[in-house]
């Protein structure tokens, strides 16, 4: 029973972590990769807290995590597409303000 | 008993923070490259963790599209990032360092750290038992014409979230349709031992795929797992060169693209005006409406997938052809 709270605190521990990657991170590739860690901590949280419903686990949200990460693939191919493109006008795959601060 | 406990509790442990320590090495590398390939670790020790979690079906689709379709999403965008940035060619680290201010680095890390604590105080203050939704899926599951949990509650409970879910899809490949245009179409590496492995690969790919859309009625499995197999069966057919058929201009592309829409569309709109209520299935004729339904979602799912890997590719080839 403890195991599923200690899941969920990692959960909590990847959405933060994929926070500060996105803050901090210059490069819009480790942005993507910061806000899909992002999701794997909320739909680990979600599931733990889920078996919380024992002896029958939940399973309203895994089904949603399972939504879950088919969206977020969909986002991701979007987020990489709209990121090459921004590459081919100005190299070096960072948002202006990061350019601008690197200066 | 109780060492078999210990045993399960020291590898829960070990594979939680396992997790972390891969998330944060993947996250705060100067190498992309190596970002990447930690990144598909990261996502195959969640698919253990689904698993540990009990619910395999979450696994199943993690390995599939999580470790596996996403990865090569990442390392196809990776290449060509390489063929536009000349400091990405010579194979050295990327970026030494966050180049933020230093201050604002540390107001990020505090705020992170304090957000943790808050959200850490919030998930241990809930109570440690709670049912949930699990008794309302368990008494309807008889009238749900399936008898899996996972699937009767994405093809009927929820169905509007899953129909929704198709139309992100479909609206996630218009855009990379409509943005794509990339001069690189992708060198095609081709050896014999590649060529038989994938002969051997396939179909074998193919097979699992329907066996998990049809065990999905009883078991773990389902049109999500299915669809994304399916899917990877046609990135590794598009990888050897295989020329698989003109994904952007063919209209049974498109078909395939929007039978799973459309079908949700028209069932829903059909129990609409015969039953009153989106989405709700004759009990009679629910099991029959879900493999109808998981079937043509699958092939969607599939070529959706695949066609996000495609993407900017085939423009490029198009265009190589017309000036020829």
């Amino acid at each position: 029973m403890s195991m599923l709270f200690f899941y969920a605190l990692i959960g909590v521990g990847l959405f933060t972590l994929g926070l500060l990657a996105l803050v901090v991170q210059p490069h819009l590739l480790q942005k993507i990769l910061a806000l899909n860690v992002m999701g794997s901590g909320v739909f680990l949280l979600l599931v733990a807290l889920g078996g919380r419903s024992q002896p029958v686990v939940d399973v309203v949200p895994q089904a949603m995590v399972i939504t879950g990460i088919v969206v977020a693939v969909s986002a991701t191919a979007m987020a990489l597409t709209l990121m090459l493109n921004l590459s081919r006008s100005s190299p070096g795959a960072q948002l202006p303000e990061d350019q601008s601060a690197d200066s | 008993m109780e060492a078999v406990g210990l045993w399960q509790s020291a590898f829960d442990l070990m594979l939680g923070f396992s997790l972390f320590g891969l998330a944060w090495r993947m996250l705060f590398c100067a190498d992309l490259f190596k970002s990447i390939v930690l990144f598909i670790t990261f996502g195959l020790l969640m698919a253990i963790a689904w698993v540990r979690l009990e619910a395999p079906d979450v696994a199943l689709a993690e390995a599939t599209i999580g470790a596996g379709l996403t990865g090569a999403l990442l390392m196809s965008a990776f290449a060509k990032l390489r063929t536009l940035d000349n400091s990405l060619k010579s194979g050295q680290p990327l970026l030494p360092r966050p180049r933020l201010h230093v201050i604002n680095f540390w107001i990020a890390l505090l705020f992170t750290v304090l957000l943790t604590g808050g959200l850490a105080y919030a998930v241990l203050s809930l109570p440690s038992h709670s049912p949930g939704l699990s008794d309302a899926v368990m008494s309807q599951l008889d009238s749900s014409g399936v008898t899996h949990p996972v699937t009767a509650v994405l093809l009927n409970f929820r169905g509007y979230d899953t129909l929704l879910e198709m139309a992100v899809l479909l609206l996630s490949i218009q855009s990379v349709w409509s943005m794509a245009g990339m001069s690189d179409a992708g060198e095609v590496h081709t050896s014999p031992v590649l060529n038989v492995l994938i002969q051997l690969l396939s179909p074998v790919l193919i097979l699992v795929s329907a066996y998990l859309l049809w065990v999905g009625a009883h078991a773990p499995g389902g049109a999500f797992q299915a669809g994304s197999i399916l899917g990877a069966a046609g990135v590794l057919l598009v990888l050897s060169g295989r020329p698989l058929f003109n994904l952007k201009k063919s209209w049974l592309i498109r078909l395939m693209l929007v039978a799973g829409p459309a079908a949700f569309i028209a069932l829903a709109t059909l129990t609409l005006i015969n039953e009153g209520q989106l989405l709700k299935y004759p009990v009679a004729n629910a099991a029959n409406y879900i493999l109808l339904l998981e079937t043509l979602a699958t092939v969607s799912i599939g070529t959706t997938l695949l066609a996000l890997f495609v993407g900017s590719q085939t423009e490029a080839v198009q265009q190589d052809q017309s000036h020829q």
